[in-house]
C-alpha cells in the first residue's frame, strides 16, 4: 500500500461517512478513463472536481452512483463498501449532465419520484417546498419538454436534492444557466449544503465556480487527480504545470536548480539567482520551471523604483496591452525571448504603459513556486 | 408585370395547400365510394357497380345476401386478435433482447427479422404451405395454420417497430430511475414500459390490420376455412356484394374511433395535469 493510501485510511474518523475511493480504475474497451484514483471526500464537504472535457469526471461520478462498475479498486461510504452495490441501494443521488428527466411524468412527479420509490407517504408538501426552492412552483404540472434548458436543469437538481442523500453528485448542474441564475443557484446550493450538511461532489468546467463554492477542489487530468486541496492552496502553490496553467494563468520560466538550503531552494534563472520557499519547491535538483502568477509580477518603466525585495529583472519591453476594467494585462518580452504576462490593478497610481515601453519586472520571492522541468510548460493551457 | 408577380406569389402561397388537398382527395375518394356503396340498393342489376337506389338494408342485415360472410368476418377478427396478441408479446420481448443484450448471433438475428417483410408474400405463403404439408399437417390446414402464418409475419413488424422506439430511448432515464431508488422491476414498469408503450400499441394496431386483410399467405394455408379477404375475393368473381362495403365502412369507422379516443384521452390527461 502506498504511503498516501495508508495516510487516507488512518485519517478516517470513526463513525463518519466520508466518501473514499481507492485505486479506482475504469477501463473501456480501448481506453482507460480513470486511472487508479485515490480520493477522500470528508462528510459534509463541498467538494469540486475540476478538469478539462474528457478527463473522466463523469465516469468517476457514475462509478460512485453505481451506474458503471469499476474495473478495479473500491468505493467506501464510511465503513461500508459500496463498490458493487446496486444504484438504488446507495444513499447517493445524481444530477445528470444531460438532466435525464422522465419525459412522461409532470415536473411534480419527476421531483416526487425518489421519495415515492422509498415509500414515503404524503410527499406533496415536500415536493411543493422543493419546487419553491428552485422557483418552479408555477411549472409543477408541465412536462419536461415544455420547459427551457435552465428550468430543466433546476428540475434535475430538485429531483435529486429532495431525497437528502448522504452524497449528492452534481455533474455540471449549472451549465445551462445564464450568469445571473447561475450565481443565484450557486449561493442556493452552497446554502443548502451547509444547512443540511450533505456531502456534495460537484463536477464543473468552471474554475471560478469551483473555487468560490468548494471547500476542497481536486484538479483532474486524463484520468488522474493532479492535485487537490483548498482553493487558495491550489492556486498559490500548484504542484504541476497542468494545475498552474489550468487554474488561472502562470508564467513558467526555465531555470537550473542549484540546491536546497534549509527552507529555501535556489534557482538560477537567466543569469540571476532566485530563491523559492521550501514548501513551494516541488523539485530539488536539475532543471526546473520557476512559476509566478501574472498578478504577482510588478512592473515599472526602466529605472523607476519597484516595491519588491527580490531581484529586479531589466531589459524587457511591452509587446501588448489590454485593458480589462479592473486591471490592465501586459505582455512583456524578456531579454531571453520569452513573453511574460503581467496583470496590474488599475489603481490609478500611474497611467497605462504603452506598447514598446522598456520596463523592469520583479516579484516577491515568497510568491514564486518551483516545478519539475520534465513536464510540459503548456500543459493545461485552455485553447480558445 | 405587377399582376404577374402577384399571381406568382399567390401560387407560391397556395401551392402546398393545393397539393395537400389533392393528396387528401386521392386518399379519401375510394373510401367515400365504399361508404356510399354501403347504402346502394343493387337488387336491380348485380353486375353493375353503380349507385342505383338508397337503402339501409345492407346495414340492417349485413349477412343476408351472401351466406358465409358473417362467419368469414368473425373468423378474420378472431385470427387477427389472437395473432396480434401473440405477435405483440413475443415481438416486444424479442425487441428488448435484441436492443438490450449482447449475444452471439445478434447482428444476424437483426437481419433475419427483415426477411419476412422483404420476401414476396407468395414465396412466404407457398414455403409455409410446403412446411405444413411436409411436416404432416397437410390435412389440418385451417384456423391454426392461418394463425401461425399470421403470427410469423406480424412478428417482424412488431419487432422492428418496438426496436425503433427502444433504441431511441435515452439510457440515462433508466439509470436515473435506479439512482432514484427504483429497483429493476420498478424501473421497468414506471419508466421503460410507459416510454415504449406508444411503440407497442402502434405495433399491435399494425399487426391487427396486417392480419385482418392478408390474402395471399392466408389463401395458401387456409384449407377449407374462409377469411373475410378470401370471401370478398370469391364474391368478386360473381360481382361485388354491397354488404362488403358495410364491413369496409364499419372497419373504417372503428379505426377512426380508436384514433379519436386516444387523442381525447391524451387531451383530457394534459388538461387534468394543467388544472
Ligand atoms: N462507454 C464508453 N466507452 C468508451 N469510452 C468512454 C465511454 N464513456 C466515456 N468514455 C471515454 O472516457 C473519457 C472520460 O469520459 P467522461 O464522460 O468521464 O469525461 P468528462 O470528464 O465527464 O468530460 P466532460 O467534461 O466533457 O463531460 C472520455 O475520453 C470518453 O471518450
Ligand atoms: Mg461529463
Amino acid at each position: 500500500m502506498s504511503q498516501a493510501a495508508e495516510a487516507t485510511t488512518s485519517s478516517v474518523r470513526s463513525g463518519s461517512r466520508d466518501l473514499r475511493l481507492s485505486k479506482l480504475t475504469k477501463e473501456f474497451a480501448t481506453f482507460t478513463a480513470v486511472k487508479s484514483l485515490d480520493l477522500v471526500v470528508p462528510q459534509g464537504q463541498f467538494f469540486a472536481l475540476l478538469g478539462p472535457s474528457g478527463c473522466g469526471k463523469t465516469t468517476t461520478l457514475r462509478m460512485v452512483a453505481g451506474l458503471d462498475t469499476p474495473t478495479s479498486g473500491t468505493i467506501h461510504l464510511g465503513d461500508t463498501e459500496v463498490t458493487y452495490e446496486k444504484p438504488y441501494k446507495r444513499p447517493v443521488n445524481t444530477v445528470f449532465q444531460s438532466y435525464a428527466l422522465f419525459p412522461h411524468l409532470s415536473i411534480a412527479d419527476n421531483v416526487a419520484f425518489g421519495l415515492k420509490r422509498r415509500g414515503v407517504k404524503d410527499v406533496k408538501q415536500q415536493v411543493a417546498d422543493m419546487l419553491d426552492l428552485v422557483e418552479l412552483t408555477s411549472q409543477a404540472h408541465k412536462k419536461p419538454n415544455q420547459l427551457s434548458g435552465g428550468q430543466q436543469q433546476r428540475v434535475a437538481l430538485a429531483r435529486a436534492l429532495i431525497n437528502k442523500p448522504e452524497v449528492l453528485l452534481l455533474d455540471e448542474p449549472l451549465g445551462a444557466l445564464d450568469l445571473k441564475l447561475r450565481r443565484g443557484m450557486q449561493l442556493e446550493l452552497k446554502r443548502i449544503q451547509t444547512e443540511v450538511g450533505l456531502t456534495f461532489v460537484h463536477v464543473t468546467h468552471d474554475q471560478e465556480e469551483a473555487m468560490t463554492m468548494a471547500d476542497t477542489v481536486a484538479v483532474m487530468n486524463q484520468g488522474v487527480i493532479e492535485q487537490m486541496g483548498a482553493p487558495s492552496e491550489l492556486y498559490e502553490n500548484p504542484r504541476t504545470t497542468f494545475v498552474a496553467n489550468f487554474l488561472g494563468q502562470s508564467n513558467l520560466i526555465a531555470g537550473q536548480i542549484e540546491g536546497r538550503d534549509g527552507d529555501r531552494v535556489t534557482v538560477r534563472v537567466q543569469g540571476s539567482l532566485a530563491s523559492v520557499r521550501g514548501e513551494r519547491a516541488h523539485s530539488d535538483s536539475g532543471e526546473g520551471w520557476l512559476g509566478i502568477r501574472p498578478e504577482k509580477v510588478l512592473i515599472a518603466e526602466t529605472g523607476q523604483p519597484i516595491d519588491a525585495p527580490g531581484d529586479v529583472i531589466t531589459g524587457g519591453y511591452i509587446t501588448d496591452v489590454s485593458f480589462v476594467g479592473v486591471s490592465t494585462q501586459y505582455r512583456v518580452m524578456m531579454p531571453w525571448g520569452q513573453e511574460l504576462m503581467v496583470f496590474e490593478q488599475n489603481t490609478g497610481a500611474r497611467p497605462m504603459l504603452p506598447v514598446g515601453t522598456k520596463v523592469d519586472v520583479s516579484w516577491r520571492p515568497e510568491f514564486a513556486f518551483l516545478l519539475d522541468a520534465s513536464q510540459d510548460a503548456k500543459a493545461g493551457i485552455e485553447e480558445d | 408585370m405587377n399582376s404577374l408577380v402577384r399571381a406568382r406569389r399567390w401560387v407560391g402561397q397556395h401551392l402546398i395547400l393545393g397539393l395537400g388537398l389533392l393528396v387528401l382527395a386521392y386518399t379519401f375518394v375510394p373510401i367515400a365510394i365504399v361508404v356510399l356503396m354501403s347504402f346502394n340498393d343493387s337488387s336491380e342489376s348485380r353486375n353493375v357497380y353503380k349507385f342505383q337506389e338508397f337503402t339501409l338494408d345492407h346495414w340492417l342485415h349485413p349477412g343476408s345476401w351472401a351466406s358465409g360472410m358473417s362467419e368469414s368476418v368473425w373468423l378474420s377478427i378472431q385470427i387477427a386478435l389472437l395473432a396480434t396478441l401473440v405477435a405483440t408479446i413475443l415481438g416486444t420481448l424479442a425487441a428488448f433482447a435484441l436492443v438490450r443484450h449482447r449475444f452471439a448471433g445478434r447482428s444476424a438475428a437483426n437481419l433475419i427479422i427483415f426477411l419476412p417483410m422483404a420476401s414476396p408474400e407468395i414465396v412466404m405463403g407457398s414455403s409455409l404451405l410446403a412446411l405444413f404439408v411436409s411436416s404432416g399437417f397437410g390435412g389440418q390446414l385451417g384456423f391454426w395454420t392461418i394463425l401461425i402464418a399470421h403470427i410469423m409475419f406480424c412478428l417482424s413488424f412488431v419487432i422492428v417497430t418496438v426496436k425503433a422506439r427502444l433504441s431511441g430511448l435515452d439510457d440515462n432515464l433508466e439509470q436515473a430511475a435506479m439512482d432514484l431508488y427504483a429497483t429493476e422491476a420498478q424501473t421497468f414498469w414506471r419508466v421503460t414500459l410507459p416510454l415504449v408503450l406508444p411503440g407497442i400499441v402502434g405495433a399491435a394496431l399494425l399487426s391487427f390490420s396486417l392480419s385482418f386483410d392478408d390474402f395471399i399467405i392466408t389463401n395458401l394455408n387456409a384449407g377449407q376455412s374462409v377469411t373475410f379477404p378470401m370471401f370478398v375475393w370469391g364474391a368478386n368473381q360473381r360481382g361485388v356484394p354491397m354488404e362488403v362495403n358495410v364491413i369496409g365502412t364499419a372497419m373504417f369507422l372503428i379505426s377512426i374511433a380508436i384514433v379519436l379516443a386516444a387523442e381525447v384521452a391524451r387531451r383530457r390527461q394534459s388538461k387534468a395535469l394543467a388544472a
